[in-house]
């Protein structure tokens, strides 16, 4: 059994009397493991599927299931629950709390699960190492780069272990440079065996990682290896996977 | 979410905006105190009366008295009534046997019938000079500090002996407390409105239980640094001030003779046809157990229906009658008091609950945050419920702080008869009051927050 099965979800909206369908019958098996890019143009429903996805939303048809669970009926707590235990999210405006430092803003998920201040502390230290922040612990947020704070919000991803992180286009907001050491991250933490599921509509980003899905108007389009096949990456990461074969 | 780290987040942000969160709890602050003050002022103004009525001779007391009104449907038997007379005083004695000590009263207003009590060229005016029994030291919880009452020997013989109170002392022999030594006039020689008395006794100085607490601070005070004039204690002013201080001072100001020396002397001298008014102006007496006080009352009835040929030239006056009274004024005084405390309450409230709103639209994107990385709608719910709780109980703890600042400024700047007393069940009461405002304010706030979709929310800015 896959670690995320997707079935016929389809996720429609109504506005003023127009029907949107922003998905329409997605169907897609996710493996332990995977690092996979989905692409598409601006619209096509890449962020609808990842809300999806991470259990933020619930789609109007179809089921789906995460390690085993179904979540096409879960009760919103128990939504909660499995956002906090086995999901990890990475917005593309980061979405950090300004108030709380640094480290405080990596415990939040641990809060919400009833972990030990004392083995919170632990917890985010340790997710600040894997991004390389470990010195910022007590900086806020507004004292850091683009770049520093989506590493932020990748160790808040990061921190309560989860079955998988879901990335929606995490370096949309930064520039090239910096997105690049993001990416980095990324790679190294699919290295260290974690699945990740990671938008972007940036092609080349898109052919740095094994697995790829391109959706178009909230279908997903089957032709994504051809088109991207053969094709070189300008982006020379250190670690970065061998392309698929 | 464990509620330790709930409250802390709550306490967080109510700091990060002190000035908003100070101005919320002033409603919470001037509710609580209020309701503290106010049930303290409450339970003075009952010491105050409690004690009172104990100085009246408590509850067991019955007061017939004579009532020149006849009842409408009686006029015209006016000139029948034959007042109240020692023959009632006999029949009640053999008649009622669940009363005691029955006491015939003649009562002489001091300033209304011009009594003038002089001791050589000093004057007193007292406010009443009673002919009475001895009976009476018990009924009106009378005593004797210096001499005797008088007694049955006397009042059969007529004797022209008196029994006075401080202030009559103090009048006439000079004040302790201006003079620095005390005088005790037992055994002098005084005229009241002419006639010679003898002093054979003095009541004790009656106070009340602060006035009695303030003499001993002065004392203690004097003690400790005594000033060179010696051990004169500081003035106080009129002592006994306020509703239930009158009863202090009436006793303070009474002259007591026996009764055949008031008919004899006095009466006599005022009836029309210069024979003695045989009228007595009341008779006291006790019931022997204030269970039973209904059917004492009815046999009390009894025999003076039959003593009055049914006339009704009389009436009753338990202390329950004045308690009753005293109980409606506290209860209405009560009354006003919640219902300020409770307006002070429910504006503080509505304060919270505006504040909370505000709050909460200002950080739909924080709460978006917090849901998305696992918070379910009760911990929202609990964080919204626990700042408006953590505002409402700040603000009702310093209420507290300010009732007792206010209670001991207003006992400080205004001393009265009857200190205000703080009682542990009020405050307790008033901060139980402060929560189940926060929590009923944080209430619409707190569902709002927790039913926010964790999409829109964080789309939301
Ligand atoms: N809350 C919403 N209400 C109405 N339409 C929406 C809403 N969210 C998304 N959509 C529509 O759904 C489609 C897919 O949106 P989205 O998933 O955000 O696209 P992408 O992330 O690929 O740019 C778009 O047409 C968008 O307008
Ligand atoms: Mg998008």
């Amino acid at each position: 059994m896959a670690l995320v099965e997707l079935r016929e979800i389809r996720k429609t909206y109504h506005l003023g009397g127009e029907t949107i369908h922003a998905l329409d019958g997605v169907t897609l098996d996710v493996q332990a493991g995977d690092f996979t890019s989905i692409i598409g143009p601006s619209g096509s429903g890449k962020s609808t599927l990842m809300h999806i996805l991470g259990c933020l939303d619930s789609p109007t048809s179809g089921s789906m299931s995460l390690d085993g669970v179904n979540i096409h009926d879960a009760t919103p707590r128990e939504l909660a629950k499995i956002r906090g235990e086995k999901i990890g999210f990475v917005f593309q405006f980061f979405n950090l709390l300004p108030k709380l430092n640094v480290a405080q803003n990596v415990e939040l998920p641990l809060i919400y699960q009833g972990i030990s201040s004392r083995s919170r502390k632990e917890k985010s230290m340790h997710a600040l190492k894997l991004v390389g922040l470990e010195d910022r612990a007590k900086h806020r947020p507004s004292q850091l780069s683009g770049g520093q704070q989506q590493r932020v919000a990748i160790a808040r991803a990061l921190v309560n272990d989860p079955r998988i992180i879901f990335a929606d286009e995490p370096t949309g907001n930064l520039d090239s440079h910096t997105g690049e050491m993001i990416l980095e991250t990324f790679c190294k933490l699919h290295q260290e065996g974690r699945t990740i599921m990671l938008v972007t509509h940036d092609p080349e980003i898109a052919a740095l990682t094994p697995q790829k899905i391109e959706i178009r108007d909230g279908k997903i389009a089957l032709d994504v290896d051809a088109k991207l096949a053969g094709k070189e990456s300008r982006f020379k990461l250190r670690g970065s996977p061998e392309p698929n074969p | 979410m464990n509620l330790l780290d709930t409250i802390l987040v709550g306490i967080k942000e109510i700091w990060a905006h002190k000035f908003r969160s100070m101005l919320t709890m002033l409603g919470i602050i001037l509710g609580v105190s209020s309701l503290v003050a106010m049930s303290a002022l409450v339970k003075g103004m009952e010491n105050g009366m409690k004690e009172a009525l104990v100085a009246m001779g408590g509850l067991e007391k019955v007061r017939v008295e004579a009532q020149d009104d006849l009842p409408v449907y009686q006029k015209h038997l006016a000139d029948q009534a034959p007042g109240l007379l020692m023959q009632d005083v006999h029949a009640l004695q053999s008649g009622a046997p669940l009363i005691e000590n029955v006491t015939p009263i003649v009562e002489q207003h001091g300033y209304r019938s011009r009594i003038n009590i002089t001791y050589r060229n000093k004057l007193a005016r007292p406010w009443r000079i009673y002919g009475t029994w001895p009976g009476i030291l018990e009924l009106e919880d009378h005593r004797i500090e210096h001499g005797r009452m008088f007694n049955e020997i006397d009042n059969e013989m007529a004797r022209s002996v008196c029994v006075i109170g401080v202030e009559i002392r103090n009048d006439l022999f000079g004040d302790p407390e201006k003079t620095g030594k005390e005088i005790i006039p037992v055994g002098e020689v005084i005229q009241i409105n002419g006639q010679p008395f003898t002093i054979v006794g003095m009541f004790e100085h009656y106070m009340t239980e602060k006035e009695r607490k303030e003499k001993e601070l002065a004392r203690l005070e004097a003690l400790k640094n005594p000033q060179p004039q010696g051990g004169v204690v500081r003035d106080k002013g009129r002592s006994g001030s306020g509703p239930s201080g009158y009863v202090f001072r009436l006793k303070n100001n009474s002259v007591f003779i026996p009764l055949q020396t008031m008919m004899i002397q006095f009466r006599a001298a005022a009836g029309a046809d210069e024979t003695a008014d045989p009228k007595l102006s009341g008779i006291y007496m006790k019931v022997k157990d204030i269970s039973v006080l209904e059917t004492a009352l009815q046999q009390i009835r009894n025999v003076l229906q039959v003593s009055h040929n049914g006339i009704e030239d009389w009436t009753f006056r338990t202390e329950e009658d004045l308690a009753d009274g005293i109980q409606l004024t506290i209860a209405n005084f009560r009354m006003s008091g919640v219902i300020i405390a409770a307006i002070a309450l429910v504006v503080g409230g509505i304060g919270i609950m505006n504040i909370m709103l505000a709050s909460i639209s200002e950080r739909v994107r924080e709460i978006g945050i917090r849901k998305a990385v696992g918070a379910t709608t009760s911990d929202i719910f609990i964080q919204i419920i626990m700042e408006s709780l953590v505002i409402a109980l700040l603000g009702g703890f310093m209420g507290l702080g300010v009732s007792v600042a206010l209670v001991h400024s207003i006992t400080t700047f205004t001393p009265t008869e009857n200190n205000p007393v703080i009682t542990i069940e009020a405050m307790v009461f008033a901060f139980a009051c402060s929560a189940m405002v926060g929590m009923i304010a944080g209430m619409i706030p707190a569902i709002k927050a927790s039913k926010l979709h964790p999409i829109q929310a964080l789309k939301y800015d």
